[in-house]
This record gives structure tokens, sequence and C-alpha cells, in this order.
């Protein structure tokens, strides 16, 4: 932290140069593209990426720059600032260069604009309109390509308008490592292409058809979809993983249309992975819920069947089955299960209606695959900036490439560019580990022991792990480290993982990012649905008094976490088991408990917004309103609360899960004393400690667009503004606190690769998420009746954790999610299910030549609850003694292996 | 001005049996300046560079030691031969390489043992079939003579040679393009400012490149000592120079003579070199410098083929390639086919190069086939302005690198110098020497 002011020193020193006649100051080292568009001085550009190294090939941005020569053309994209330089961007000769440009770059475009996805948003057309000649000279046949090939299932690109600038090649080899996509022959035949037989396929691609100039890179979702003009949009934060990437929602008749990643410089850079950008389609599903079911006997006697009902009925039937087990049984024989996929609001609402309504702790956010809440909330959290400007970076969680995808991004961009170190933990190689300075490949099941050793040293091999190679790690870490923590495999259980965190946690100055992966699960465990805490990071016993104030009651002990609650149900002890957009059938890592679970339950009721392997078995099914369909706040894996936008209506009569909460209350007899959004925010910042002084007008305002990291006073002194959050007194142009949301004062980074948003600024695009009202003072006084307010939860080291003894005859399973696979989303949006590759399990060439000795490459795997019959193939990432297989791959399912009970799932391997 | 009675330098063994075998080189003081470069000071060995005052034969003309006095500090430093080898009607690298090609390589010994380099290349034009086979093969036998590889004739002098193909770019030939091809990239120039090769070269490190003659003038240099050098030619045309002439005349071929001391008509008519106007006929036009040049008529058949002679006249020598054409040529036809080249062989990085190139062939192209229109004639001129700014000489670029503005000196001279032609294609829809 020495260094940080130094920096923060550095930045304070400025190069004055001139533009035009006018002083500008500059940071030490801008670019001079950069720093004249700073003081308002808009150049011309095409190639130029503030996010990626300038290449100056399209020579657009031609200025005229003092060299010891005289003034000289120069490309102000590559040339840096230097004291006192002279720059003219408005000359005779900087015209007619830029006028001869656009010239050169139009001979050869086909001018195919009324057909073209780009057209009405297009920087070609704009810059053409400002900057270039009004006729064209050229009167020769144009080049021919034919016209849009696949580069990709998802991107097909059109060489003819292609302008040749480089922006998706040097994407996709320098931001997301994926160097497929090429230039390939040479002068005015040079065309992007892939190489023979190797599609682009990144999960990234998407990108480069946000950043294309022109219409030549084409997202197959949006093709002749619509046109920009009829876009409405809003801005919003991507809710296909937790990362809270900061997105522009567009529609066009009232059906999503279109993502467009915004630049948020603390969390995203203008980057969204594919999932996250095509996953809309799902949204706008002919297959979503949109009335309301109810489970009735079937015609003649028949099975059976889910009917619509009208909301009064269904609400009223499962207040009914609510009430049923709460009075029979008691409060825990109802149990709740979800809300992950729920805005901050809702979580709350959710909460206080099961732990002060129903009276229930036997709630629970994270399906089974995450890690205890208590742990969560309570270790010192690192945000994402502090984990990619870390010493080191110790990485002990699922594949960021294929979970927190943009995470991925940005550990790597530090990884290549700060060379910065990563000590990956893992049971095997990932997609980070060719970014990491050393990747220790653990036996499954013994994270924790390694974890020690790294901490405390290591005479002997730990885990199977040599103890040289933890002590290289060792050097890595002494300057401190930020742990990156998840669960690096389904298959071993989260206690192996906690126990792991708790050694970590010894390290010096050590802070954690969480990398939990579902949607909303930072919001919802700091909402309070998870067992044993309450709403604000507070535990039950020290939340207890201030939350009866405020609430009138809080359940009387811990209740059960998801597996102890699925647990219960098999047992038929859970009356009503409410799922709140949870498909434990599908997501719970333990399938066989998870069916179980719903066949033992007294009655189901569920909220969705499709119907899946477990609403399927529901009593009654409430549909809900989706992403884009509802405003709202959402947290990503730091802590930062953004706003959530809403720009299409829900299907039928579905309702955001808020209004349920509130209905069902009212029905269970017990007014939750909400009736909107505005007054479940105000309500969360009176009483959720965490998130005291996060007030309404805050996260409203400009200046902390790129949301608010809570809790606002986290050590960073009492005065310091909210992390990530912009200083007050910075940028004239993000000033102020708006209620209409004014698009133009988005800090646009790349004017290019956020179309639509300078197009449409003049329709004045509405507010997203809650309204603003008074700002409040920072920390104010809470408002609770319970006495002063409880303590954040603090980080208490879990109980040791001893692994199981190695069983020879087994192979220990690593159960890893893959990006596209039998998610509700990727499996409703059509651009991406058939993306979902089949399930191969993937073992050591070592173990593979024993396995398969009598011939044949499938093979029977084998465990205490169940078999799979599936393809193996070697890979020397996978150590020996270990086996991987996909968890939630389209056919064999890791799951069906996986006992929840036992630390770490051991597997036979025979021939079927 | 007249051809001087001096000794060839870098053809002298060129016409001895197998002169590309290390006996023959052997036999005729080969690799004597070597060892005697390896019993100096690397220091002696530069300030001697200096003062020969040896201009580099690539084309830039940069003096070769200045170049290297320019090589920043820092190990790894490498030194990478350009043998890429690739303008039409030059072809001098070509004949040192296949006739001489132990010289090349005992002078890039002796530039790595004076610059502190350990690890070489040599970047060679991949369709050299007959070059590449003998130049490998003698890097073999050097390193088997010891002249190479470890501890090179007892010195303790390490050095490496690697010899690497071209694939067929001629934009590899720009010095920086060649150097991200030789790291496996894909031949786009890099921009400079800031990327000169002293400073950061190959693999970002400070690098000397060099061209083949260039480095073959190096025994030699050091066996007679720099000022020997410098004393023969005029100022900074200093030595010996090896011309390729080609096109209408008697005899082409490549001529080493002493430099700046002979004009383009002892070039074109002496009978040793050019030998006359192929039949008799008239010249019409000279290229004296390579496809980039702007041209010459007969007016300047008098001119020294001196270095600043020719570069104050508005042209320059380049790679010392003079191209002749008689009265039976098409300027027109001539001039297209220049741009048809570049327009090839553009890289297609920037923007106006690219762009520029196919436009200017199309335009010639119709001119020369018949269907050009009198306003063409001032969009060539304009679209060749947006290439080089204002068309002067030494010209200005939009572009990254030198092959763009290398296009408009044809089309502009020509046009300068035959509008009328120009017109009569126009006028008769058609080239009037069909």
């Amino acid at each position: 932290m020495t260094d940080q002011k130094t920096e923060q020193e550095q930045e304070k020193e400025t190069v004055s140069i001139v533009v035009d006649g006018k002083p500008v100051e500059a940071k030490p080292g801008e670019l001079v593209i950069a720093a004249a568009e700073r003081q308002g001085v808009y150049i011309p550009r095409f190639c130029y990426h503030p996010r990626m190294r300038p290449v100056a090939m399209c020579r657009m941005c031609l200025v005229e720059i003092e060299t010891p020569k005289g003034f000289m053309l120069q490309p102000a994209c590559y040339i840096p600032v230097k004291p006192d330089m002279q720059v003219i961007t408005t000359s005779a000769k900087v015209k007619k260069a830029q006028d001869g440009v656009l010239e050169f770059l139009l001979i050869n475009h086909p001018l195919d604009c009324p057909v073209c996805d780009k057209g009405g948003e297009c920087p070609l057309q704009d810059q053409t309109l400002a900057y270039g000649p009004g006729e064209s000279r050229f009167v020769e046949e144009k080049r021919h390509f034919a016209k849009p090939i696949p580069l990709s299932a998802l991107v097909d690109i059109d060489r003819e308008r292609c302008i040749q600038c480089d922006r998706c090649t040097r994407f996709a080899e320098e931001v997301a490592g994926d160097p497929l996509i090429e230039f390939i022959g040479r002068a005015d035949e040079l065309e992007v292409n892939t190489f023979p037989d190797h599609p682009f396929a990144s999960y990234f691609s998407g990108n480069t058809v946000q950043i294309c100039p022109v219409g030549a890179l084409l997202a197959r979702p949006y093709r002749f979809k619509a046109r920009p003009w009829d876009l409405e949009q809003v801005e919003s934060t991507c809710t296909s993983c937790a990362f809270g990437c900061r997105v522009a929602v567009q529609s066009s008749s009232n059906a999503l249309t279109r993502y467009i990643g915004i630049d948020s410089d603390p969390v995203n850079h203008g980057w969204l992975c594919d999932m996250g950008r095509f996953d809309f389609e799902a949204v706008n599903s002919a297959d979503r819920l949109g009335k309301p079911l109810m489970r009735k006997p079937g015609a003649e006697g028949d099975e059976d069947e889910l009917v619509q009902v009208s909301w009064g009925e269904a609400l009223g039937a499962a207040a009914d089955e609510i009430e049923r087990a709460r009075s029979v049984h008691g409060p825990g024989a109802v149990a709740v299960i979800g809300g992950a996929r729920l805005p901050n609001e809702d979580a709350y609402a959710w909460a206080k209606l099961a732990k002060a309504v129903i009276g229930t702790d036997n709630v629970d956010a994270q399906l089974g695959d995450g890690l205890p809440a208590e742990l969560v909330l309570g270790l010192p959290r690192a945000s994402i900036d502090d984990a990619c400007s870390a010493p080191a970076v110790i990485l002990l969680g699922p594949d960021l490439k294929e979970e927190l995808p943009v995470l991925f991004l940005r550990l790597r961009g530090a990884a290549i560019n700060r060379d910065m170190p990563i000590v990956e933990l893992a049971p095997q190689r990932s997609g980070m580990s060719r970014y990491c300075r050393t990747t220790l490949a653990y036996r499954p099941g013994e994270a924790a022991a390694l974890a020690r050793a790294l901490v405390e040293g290591s005479e002997s091999d730990v885990a199977g792990v040599s103890a040289g190679a933890i002590a290289q790690a060792r050097e890595l870490l002494e300057e401190g480290a930020v742990v990156v923590l998840g669960r690096p495999s389904l298959a071993e259980s989260a206690e192996s993982i906690a126990a792991a965190a708790g050694a970590l946690a010894k390290l010096p100055g050590v802070r954690f990012l969480p990398a939990l992966r579902r949607a909303n699960v930072m919001g919802a465990l700091d909402m309070g649905m998870a067992p044993g805490v309450l709403p604000g990071r507070v535990g039950l016993a020290e939340g207890r008094d201030w939350f009866s104030g405020a609430w009138g009651a809080v359940p009387p002990s811990r209740g059960l976490d998801a597996a102890g609650i699925l647990a219960a149900a098999a047992e038929g002890r859970i009356q009503c088991l409410v799922l709140l957009g949870a498909d434990p059938v599908s997501d719970f890592p333990d399938r066989q408990l998870a069916r179980r679970a719903l066949a033992g339950a007294g009655s189901v009721v569920a909220l969705d917004t499709f119907l899946n392997p477990s609403s399927r078995h529901a009593t009654v099914v409430l549909p809900v309103a989706s992403y884009a369909e509802r405003s709202g706040t959402t947290t990503n894996i730091e802590g930062r609360i953004t706003r959530l936008g809403q720009k299409v209506v829900p299907p039928g009569v579905a309702r955001p899960d808020w209004m349920i909460a509130v209905e069902l209350g009212a029905r269970l007899g017990d007014d939750l004393g909400v009736e909107s959004l505005e007054d479940l925010w105000d309500e969360i910042e009176r009483l959720a400690p965490s998130h005291a002084g996060v007030t309404r007008a805050m996260l409203a305002d400009r200046r902390h667009r790129d949301g608010v990291v809570a809790p606002i006073a986290d050590g960073r002194g009492p005065d310091a503004p909210p992390s990530g959050a912009a200083a007050p007194d910075t940028g004239a142009s993000e000033t102020g606190t708006t209620e209409d949301g004014a698009i133009e004062e988005l800090k646009i980074i790349d004017p290019m690769g956020t179309p639509g948003l300078l197009a449409t600024a003049a329709q004045g695009v509405p507010a997203t998420g809650v309204a603003a009202a008074d700002p409040r003072d920072l920390g104010s006084a809470g408002h609770g009746d319970g006495g002063p307010r409880p303590p954040l939860l603090a980080f208490s080291a879990p109980t040791d954790y001893t692994p199981p003894g190695v069983d020879a005859y087994s192979l220990r399973l690593v159960a890893h999610r893959t990006l596209y696979g039998k998610a509700t989303l990727v499996q409703n949006a059509p651009s991406l299910a058939h993306l979902a590759a089949p399930a191969t399990a993937r073992a050591n060439p070592h173990d593979l030549e024993r396995l398969i000795a009598g011939g044949g490459s499938r093979l029977r795997v084998r465990s205490r609850r169940g078999a799979l019959v599936l393809e193996v193939v070697a890979d020397a990432g996978v150590p020996r003694g270990s086996i991987s297989i996909p968890f939630n791959a389209v056919g064999a399912d890791a799951g069906e292996l996986i006992d929840a009970t036992r630390p770490v799932a051991e597997v036979r391997v025979e021939t079927p | 001005m007249a051809v001087t009675e001096v000794e060839p330098i870098v053809t002298a063994r060129l016409g001895l049996p197998e002169s590309w075998t290390l006996k023959t080189y052997v036999d005729n003081g080969g690799y004597a300046g070597l060892r005697k470069a390896l019993s100096m000071s690397p220091g002696a060995i530069k300030d001697d560079m200096l003062n020969a005052s040896l201009l580099g034969r690539g084309g830039a003309g940069f003096d070769a030691g200045k170049k290297w006095s320019m090589l920043a500090k820092g190990q790894p430093s490498y030194l990478v031969v350009n043998a890429d080898e690739s303008e039409p009607c030059t072809f001098k690298d070509h004949m040192l390489i296949e006739g001489d090609p132990h010289q090349l390589i005992e002078g890039t010994a002796i530039c790595a043992y004076a610059n502190g380099v350990t690890q070489a290349f040599i970047y060679v034009r991949g369709e050299f079939a007959l070059g590449v086979e003998r130049l490998t093969a003698a890097v073999n036998e050097a390193y088997d003579h010891g002249a190479l590889g470890r501890d090179i004739f007892g010195s303790g002098f390490d050095l490496d040679l690697v010899v690497h193909y071209g694939a067929g770019a001629y934009i590899v030939g720009e010095e920086t393009a060649l150097l991200e091809s030789l790291e496996g990239k894909r031949g786009f120039p890099r921009i400079k400012p800031p990327n000169f090769p002293a400073v950061s070269g190959l693999y970002g490190c400070p690098t000397v490149v060099n061209n083949v003659e260039t480095l073959s003038y190096l025994p030699w240099i050091v066996i007679n000592g720099g000022s020997s050098f410098s004393r023969m030619g005029e100022g900074v045309s200093a030595g010996t120079r090896l011309f390729s002439l080609s096109g209408h005349v008697n005899r082409p071929g490549n001529y080493e003579f002493e430099w700046a001391k002979a004009t383009f008509r002892d070039l074109i008519e002496h009978p040793r070199l050019g030998g006359g106007v192929r039949n008799g006929n008239q010249l019409k036009a000279i290229i004296p410098g390579g496809a980039s040049s702007p041209w010459f008529g007969p007016d300047k058949l008098d001119m020294a083929l001196q270095h600043d002679v020719v570069q104050k006249a508005g042209s320059m020598l380049g790679s010392g390639s003079v191209i002749v054409m008689d009265h039976t040529t098409c300027a027109v036809r001539a001039a297209w086919r220049i741009v048809k080249f570049f327009h090839r062989e553009s890289c297609g990085q920037c923007t106006p190069c690219r762009e520029g190139s196919g436009w200017l062939e199309k335009i010639m192209i119709r001119i020369e086939q018949g269907s050009g229109r009198e306003e063409d004639l001032e969009l060539l001129l304009d679209v060749c302005d947006n290439i080089s700014p204002d068309i002067t000489w030494p010209p200005k670029q939009t572009t990254i690198c030198v092959l763009g503005p290398s296009i408009p000196p044809a089309i502009a001279t020509s046009l300068n110098m035959f509008r009328d032609e120009y017109l009569v294609h126009i006028k008769e829809g058609g080239c009037p020497f069909d």
C-alpha cells in the first residue's frame, strides 16, 4: 500500500501540451488522442480503443504534431504527450488527410447501409458525415467477397464491409487470449478470417461485434432483428453470473434484442462474455411462465397435472400450504431454497417473510455449490481492483473462464500486463492455469492441507504437491496476496474449502474476493437469505435484538442450509418447501438427494420463470418477472451494489418476487410494511448494518454510476468515498444527481464500442432501478427499535478438517461447471443451447492407459451414489488419481455420483 | 567523370571456380579479415567503420558505422542481415549470396564481434533457391572451419548464425517488418518512431540490421583500413558500389566500380558496362534507384552516380538499381507495372497504402487500356497526394512505412515527363505502343 501513495503523487503530475492553441493538461504517458478528448477535442478514429494497445493502422487520427523537423502528420492514437507538445487538429493539412483516409476506407466499402445491422449507429457513417468528402471519386469495381461467412456459431463476418482496423483481432489475442482470428492476404484483399478448421470459438466473441466500427462482424442472435433507431434501452447490470458487468439492455417492440457492454472501470471494462451477452433470448422465450399454475387432479382420474389458475387462487393455495406446515409442524417445517436470482429488494422481502413472518431459519440462497454464508460474509473482502492490483493472487476456486468469465479477463490482464503472479490451487488445470505463475494441483479433498502448507511451509509433499513447488509458490506470496475463493470442484465439500480459507486467512493482510457464480448470490447473502444470518451481514445472535425490534420476531436458532433442508425434506421433515427460483434437481451437486427431497417434501411452492425439473413437481407454481422485466439493485462478488433496469414487461401476469412476498405476508396475517421497491431499499438502508448510508440518492447519483461497494466505511476511513465510486468533486460531466439518467452523461470510454448509446441520447432514457430520494448523510444512525446497530459478521476460522485417507482403488472425482451447459438460461437461448458440449470425462494419460487396458474409451464410472457410462479422454491437466467430469454438461452428469454428506467423491472406473 | 580503374571489392571472387565454397574462399584470402578483426578491440573496428564512411547499400543510404554507434546498450542484442532483396530490377545481393556467401558470413561475424552480438540471423528471400542452398552450405562449412560457433578462431568470441527463409513478401525487406516476420508474426512494419531497431528491435532488444552488400565490404575494410575505403569515391559516396543495371541496354548486369566517379551515361554506354541502349534505340527515361525512385529523363545522363547529387536532383540511388527505358517503352504501361507491383506487395496494414495502391492501379489500367478520362490525371495525383502529402522528395507520408510513398514517384514523374502520352491514351482510347 506504500506504492499507492507514490502512484497518487504521480497521478497529480501533469504534462502541459497545446492543442489547437489551447493549453491542455495531460497525464504523463497519456496518448495525444486521449488527452485531447478529455478537453473536448474529439479526434476521429477507427482502430484506437482505449482498452487495447494502439496500432495506428487506420490513420484516421492523423494530426499535425510538432517534431524537430517541424509539424508532421502523426497518429494521435500512438504518440504519447511530451511537455509543451504542439498539436494541431483543425488545419487544412489535417482535414485533407482525414478526407483522404475516409475516402480510402469507403472505396471498397459496399455502402449497403440499408441492409446493414450497423446502419444508424455506424462510426463509419457518422465520421464520414462529420469528416469525410461529400462525393466519391471512385468509379472502379469494388472488392468482392462472399457475403457473410461464419467465424463461429455466434459471429458472422461480412468481409466486404471490413475496414481492417484490427480491433477484433487485437481483442481476440490481447484481451481474450483466443487468437483464433487473424488477418489473411494483403493489400486491399486483406481479410479477417479464422484458420482452416478452427472456428472463432471464444467465450468472448460477442465483444468483437460490439467494438467493430462497421457492420463487418455480425452477431447471429441480433442480425436483421432491429434497426438501431427503433431500439430503446436502459442501463443495467448483467446477472448471468455474479461478476456484475454493466450493460445497456436494448429492446424493440417489448422484446429484448441486444445487450451492449458498458465500460465500468472497476468491473468489466466494457467486456461481456457470450453467455451474458446472448442469454437474453431466454427472457424472450415463448416457454416462459406467464400464468400461475396449481396441481389439480387430472380429468377422469388421470395423474395430477399443473393447470392455470388465477393469482388469487394460487397465492391462497401457497399461503395455505405454508400456514398448514407452520401451524401443524412448526415454522421449521417450512424451508426456502433459492433467492440468488432475485434483486436485493426481493431477496430482502423474502428474508423478512421467511424469518420474521413465517419464523423459519431454514433458508438458503445457495444450492450446495457455494460456501458457508458466515465465511463469505465474514472474511475481509477484496475488491476486483484490489485483486488485479495485488502483489499476488491465490486462486482457490472454480475455473474462472467457465464460471466468472470477465473476472478471468481482468485477472488475465493483470497477469499479463502487470506480470502479477497468480498461484493457483486447483484439483486440475483450468482456463486460468496458463496465466498462473504456478498451478499446485492438489488431491481432491485436500485443499485445506495444501493451504496450510502454503501459509506455514512444509518440508514434505502435501496433498500430492511437492515440497519444492510449495516453497516456490510461497516465495511469490511474500509481499501479500488477495485470495480469490470459491469451489474448485463440486465433488469436494464446502467444509474442505472453508478450512482452506481459514488457513489462508492467516496470511498477513490477506483479503478475499469471493468467486461465487450465481447471479445475485452475494446480495441474497447480504439480505439474510442463508441460515444463521440476518440482513446486513449480521449473525443471528448478534442481530437478534435489533431485528426483533424492527421486524417483531426472528427465528430462535440457526436453521438448515440447502443440504440440510434437502436431507430433512427427504426424511419427510419439511412440510412446505419453497423454491425461490431454485432448481435443486438440476443444480444441487447431489442429484439423488435433491430428487428424494422433492418427493419427500409435503408440498412444493415454486417461484420461477420456467418449468424446470424441480418446479415440474411443485404444488403451486408462481410465475415471476425475469431480468430486464423488473427494477431493483444487485450486488456483485466484491459487494458492489448497482441498479437493474427494467426494459420490457413480464410475460402474462408474471410478477416480481417481492410482490409475491408481500402478498403472502398479508395472507399469513402479517403486513411486511412495504409497498414499493423504494420502501424496501429504504428499509434495507435503515436496518441492514452493512448497507447503512447506501441511500437511494447515493445509488441514483451519476457519480456512483459504477455502483457503491458496501459497506461504505469498510476500514477506508469514515470520510472516504465509497470504494470504487468517484470522488464527489471530479469530472464536470459526472456531477449532479439526476433522475432522468441522461445517457449523454455516460462515461463513454469507447464511443464506437457502445453503439446506440450516443444515437439514442436524445430520446431521454429513463432512470434505472430505484428512484432517487432526498440525499441523507452518510452513516446515518439506524432507525431500528432494538438498541444499537449490531456489528458486522467477523471472520472466525472454521473448525479444521481432516480429509479422508486415499483409497488406492478409487479415483477422486473433480466435478466442474462449463459456461454452456444445462442451465435454464442457456438451454432457453436458442443461439447458445447447441453450444453445450456433450459430457466427456477426462483422466490423466497414465491412469487412462491402465483403465482402458481392455480397449474402448467408453467406461462406467461408479460411486456410492450412482453410475455413469461415458467417454473418457486423456488430459495431462488432470493429475493422476483423479477423474474430471463436467457437472452441468448435456448427457452424463457428475451430480449423479456426488454424495453431499461425503467430503470428496470417490469413484471406481470399469468397463461397462 | 569516368569509370575508374580500381579493383572490385565485393565481386572480386565472383567467377572463380566454385566461388561459393570454403576452399575457394580461403584460397583467395577469405576469413583473413575476421582473423584480423578478432585481434582488434571491437571499439577499434567501430571507429574504423566511421572512417570508412560506408553508406548502407540496402536503399536508405544511412552510414553503417553511425548506425552501429546508435545501438543501445543492453543484452542481449542481435544482428539481423537483411537478405530479403525483392525490389524489381535489384539483383545484386542475390548474386553475392549465390556467388560468395562466405564473404557475407565473414562480414556478419565481423559486425557481430564489433557490436558485441553473439546471435545473428540472415533473413534470406525464400525464392533464392540456389542462394539459400549455397548460403546454408556455407554456414555449415563456416561452423566446421571455426569461423562461427564457440570460440571463433580461438579468440573466445562466440557467434551463432541462423539462416531464416522469407515466405515471399516484399514488405519484409522493410527492416521492422522483417523483424516481425523473424519473430514469427505477420510481416507488418512497426511504427517509427519509436520502434527503431537500434533501440527496440528483435524481441524488443537492441538490433543491428544491415544489408548483404554492406556487410560484404567489411572483410576488405578491416584488412585495408577504413580510410582506404573512404579514399575511393567522393564524400559520403565512398568506396566502390555495386549497381544492378537492367532494361533496354545491351549488357544488363551487376557492375561494381568506384562510386561517384562515373555518370549514368558511363554506366549505360561504357563497353565494359551497359554497352549502350539496345538496337541503337533512343533513351527515353532512367529509373535511377529502384522502382520507388522518381524517374530521370535523358537530360540527366551526365549526372554523376553519386548519392547526394542524385538526391539533390530529386531522386535517389536507392538500392543501386538503374533501369533503362528506350523510346519503344510506353510510359503509362511502365508506370502501371510499377504501381501493380506495389499494390500486390502492400501489406494492407494501414489504410492509405492498402486502399490507395489498388485504386491507383485500377486507374492506371483504365488509362492504359483506353478507358481513361482526362480528369483521371488530376485524380491520380490527388490520390498520390493522400498517400504522400505534396508528393515531395524525399517523400512525406500518411502511412506507417515507406512502401506507400514509394507508389507516387512513378506516377508523378511519368505524368510530368510524358503527359502527352497519357493524353494520347485517353483521346485515342488505347495504347499507342500496341
